[in-house]
């Protein structure tokens, strides 16, 4: 094709000046550039990577009780101080913060898939299909999702795995009614036709056309979703249908708080994993708003 | 109805700048405009997307977007600067001394609104204590002016309810009811279709006849450009390159882009390769047989019928030309081609394969035979896509066993066919211009060396400069590769640059076919030679002879 160096089109085209590199390294690029994002990524990092740790961390067993030292202020031997049985209050947020992290993520990762999923197959073949998943959302919505969990726990028993799964089977249709409506007007899109045009196979244009458009708000209200599984996973334990005592989540350590002593005198006791859940929360969604950005290519300039 | 003449130009633009602040800084969008509209003149305003032309008319207005401000230069109106005018002095000019007409006369209306209420307003804005029966007949009588029939009942009527040319008129006649001296007209006629845009230029030619309106034309058509300027300014990058009257420019244009953007133009008259004709014999690459698509049948309603029994074939190696105006059927048939339209009676073949009778699977298969290039590359491609997964995507869907390294050769390769950096398979198409995208597009289309290649409107979407390249990559390709190709355009000029035969449809239906040159300079029916006629010659002279012989529907 040398022979066409010097053609009557070249005299248009003009190179764009970005200097080269990999689409995915400029979405990195995209994402770092945004210090919300940043600091919420390190939050998180920080909160999961002491969860994790809180074996080895913690000063003392979560579930130690010591009748002896009963809701003492914060000390260098405590340093959040005790609770009403006596157990230090840092023990219990690291061990805490395993069962809400884990409740909130996983609760909201499957919910994000299973309703995607659902939304985009509604979205694209349309007729039959939408009318049964979209009728199934609608009886979903309107299902009084506390009352459910109440009832399966006195039924099934409370647990964690039960919780994520309850919670997910509740919250999928919020991102499958968003991902329906996306796909409603990307299957209009001329690129989606050129790709039915030249023949490419459904799941190819689910998996590369329209799940890639889907993301941007799907990833939003994920972040949203992971705020939504937290609390509620608190409001839960808080009615006790949730985590049993005495192991501890951030949201049956707010229990204590029932009291208004507890609430003005002892803030020790609520504040941290007050604090716990916003600061997990509030990251989720910097980096959800981070990654929207990043993954969309028109974003660079 | 005649005004005096003013003794200074209602309208006089002096060096002009304007910038507009970015995050990376400040964009130097116009600089030194200078141009003046006299009493009865239209002024063109000609350039391609970006030059600025639009800007300018925002700017005389005062309705820039956010962020622009104008930084240096005088806008004088009847001895006033626009430019430096307190904002409620320039709301009382604004719609009242100087209207606007805008492209898009979908949007420009308001859906919810009666056509004739949304007119009333316009002049009742600028006249809060007329009765309402005055303004209604106000409004009655420049519906009229523009060529509305029935005026005082369809004004009852909604936007949804008028067709496209008289949606236009009514924003014509929304511009003019508080009888302006200045309309500045900005594409308003590049929505529509030819015939219907011959009869909106005569409008605005009548008006600035009957009331000496001061008309700024705004414009990307040259030959729009040759039909109703007086006076022509050319602008390219923010600035004025040339200027004229309209004879001189198109006879003897002095500024090299000025040259270019006239030789880009497709001229009807000196192109058409006289090339052998191919023997009957050879077998057709496309077979359509009384084809008849319809949409929204059911058991229980007859459908919309699109297409209605239309035969006609591309023999191998040729490109047959399909035009006809919006609503003619002619890119129905181009989707039910590649599977996006129902088939529902008749035959399509290609090559050898019975399209019709495919279903699933089978369907998906054949389609490795065809390619297709959409009308706006700016759609077609999608935006999360790098240009090499684009291209890719018809090599994933057919060569299932192709490696990723032979993927991506084929990728460079086609880059190259169509004229483009091997390097840019990782760009993002908004990284590219509007022609660059479009011969990603051919790329796409090409990928699978199809026997048939359909083109929808390829270059509509592009400004004439940039479709002239395309259009020469796209024969080149043809020629060299040989595929054969159904071309749906609008265009005329563009059809007998690029097809030996010429397929013309009105209302799903064949009307006229034959060789591509004698049907475009000898239509045999009346439909074809309303078409050929309407579509304007980038010449003022053979335009304005053409105006004495045409019957205008004002």
């Amino acid at each position: 094709m040398t022979d066409h160096g010097h053609s009557p089109a070249s005299t248009v085209d003009v190179a764009p000046t970005s200097q080269e590199s990999s689409p995915d390294k400029l979405a990195w690029r995209r994402f770092l550039k945004n210090p919300v994002a940043v600091i919420g990524v390190l939050a998180l990092l920080i909160t999961v990577l002491a969860s994790v740790l809180a074996p080895v961390i913690s000063p003392y067993p979560p579930n130690a009780i010591d009748l002896g030292n009963v809701r003492q202020p914060p000390s260098a031997d405590h340093l959040l101080g005790t609770d009403s049985t006596g157990r230090d209050v840092f023990s219990r947020l690291l061990a805490g913060g395993q069962i809400s992290l884990m409740v909130g993520f996983l609760a909201a990762l499957m919910a994000v898939a299973i309703g995607t999923l659902a939304g985009v197959v509604a979205g694209w073949f349309g007729g039959i299909v939408d009318g049964i998943i979209s009728r199934i959302i609608d009886i979903m919505l309107s299902v009084p999702a506390v009352l459910v969990i109440i009832v399966l726990a006195g039924v099934i028993g409370p647990s964690v795995p039960m919780l994520v799964v309850v919670i997910a089977g509740l919250a999928w249709p919020t991102p499958a009614r968003i991902a329906r409506g996306v796909v409603l007007s990307l299957r209009e899109e001329e690129f989606v036709q050129a790709a039915r045009a030249l023949g490419s196979r459904t799941g190819f244009i689910i998996f590369r056309h329209l799940v890639p458009g889907v993301l941007p708000p799907i990833v939003v209200s994920a972040t949203l979703l992971v705020a939504e599984a937290v609390l509620l996973e608190s409001s839960l334990s808080f009615l006790g249908a949730g985590v049993q005592p005495p192991e501890s989540s951030w949201g049956n350590m707010l229990n204590e708080a029932q009291s208004l002593t507890v609430l003005s005198s002892m803030p020790w006791l609520w504040v941290p994993a007050g604090l716990m859940i916003a600061v997990t929360v509030l990251s989720a969604m910097a980096v959800g708003d981070g990654v929207r950005d990043a993954i969309d290519p028109r974003k660079n300039n | 109805m005649t005004k005096q003449t003013a003794p200074t130009p209602p309208l006089a633009v002096h060096d002009l700048t304007l910038d507009i602040s970015t995050p990376q800084g400040k964009v130097r969008i116009l600089e030194d405009v200078a141009f003046e509209v006299r009493p009865g003149e239209i002024v063109g305003i000609v350039g391609e997307s970006g030059s600025g032309k639009s800007m300018t008319a925002l700017s005389v207005l005062r309705i820039l977007p956010a962020g622009a401000r104008i930084v240096g230069g005088r806008i004088e109106f009847e001895g006033v600067d626009l430019a430096t005018l307190s904002s409620g002095r320039m709301r009382r000019i604004r719609g009242r001394r100087i209207a606007m007409v805008f492209q898009d006369h979908m949007t420009t209306l308001d859906p919810v609104i009666s056509i004739g209420a949304q007119i009333e307003e316009a002049y009742r804005i600028h006249h809060p204590r007329v009765p309402r029966a005055k303004a209604r007949e106000k409004m009655v009588e420049t519906l009229e002016l523009v060529g509305v029939p029935d005026a005082a009942d369809r004004s009852k009527q909604y936007p949804h309810q008028w067709s496209g040319g008289m949606r236009q008129r009514a924003v014509i006649a929304m511009a003019l009811i508080n009888d302006p001296d200045l309309i500045i007209a900005d594409e308003p006629t590049t929505a529509l279709d030819v015939t219907i845009q011959a009869e909106i230029l005569a409008v605005l030619r009548e008006l600035r006849d009957r009331r000496s309106l001061a008309i700024m034309l705004i414009t990307h058509d040259m030959g729009v450009i040759a039909d109703m300027a007086d006076r022509i300014v050319v602008m390219k990058e923010g600035k004025v390159v040339e200027m004229a009257e309209a004879h001189a420019l198109f006879s003897s244009p002095e500024h090299p882009y000025t040259r270019k953007l006239l030789d880009a133009v497709p001229q009807p008259s000196d192109a058409t390769p006289e090339r052998g004709r191919v023997e009957e014999a050879e077998p057709a690459a496309l077979q359509v047989s009384d084809l008849v698509v319809e949409y929204h049948r059911s058991w229980r309603r007859q459908g919309v019928r699109a297409v209605d029994g239309v035969s006609f074939s591309v023999p191998a190696g040729q490109v047959l030309g399909l035009v006809g105006e919006s609503g003619s059927g002619k890119s129905t048939i181009g989707k039910a081609i590649v599977g996006l339209a129902p088939i529902t009676a008749g035959s399509i073949r290609v090559g050898d394969v019975e399209l019709k009778a495919l279903r699933g699977g089978q369907a998906r298969a054949a389609r490795e035979r065809f390619g297709m290039v959409f009308q706006d590359p700016a759609s077609s491609l999608n935006p999360r896509m790098t240009i090499g997964e684009c291209i890719a995507e018809p090599l994933v869907a057919h060569r299932r066993t192709m490696s990723r390294t032979a993927r991506h050769a084929r990728v460079v390769e086609l880059l190259e066919q169509v004229q483009l950096p091997a390097a840019w398979t990782t760009r993002f198409p908004h990284e590219l211009s509007g022609g660059q995208r479009q011969r990603v597009g051919i790329a796409r289309a090409l990928a699978l060396d199809p026997e048939l290649l359909i083109a929808d409107e390829p270059t509509s979407a592009l400004d004439v400069s940039v479709q002239a390249a395309v259009l020469e990559v796209f024969q080149d390709l043809q020629q060299r590769l040989g595929f054969s190709c159904l071309f749906i355009s609008h265009d005329l000029a563009v059809v007998e640059l690029l097809s030996e035969n010429v397929v013309v449809l009105q209302q799903g239906q064949i009307v006229e076919e034959g060789n591509a040159r004698s049907v475009l300079n000898d239509p045999q029916t009346e439909y074809a030679r309303r078409l050929v006629d309407a579509a304007p010659f980038p010449d003022p002279a053979r335009q304005r002879a053409r105006h004495v012989t045409r019957i205008t529907n004002v």
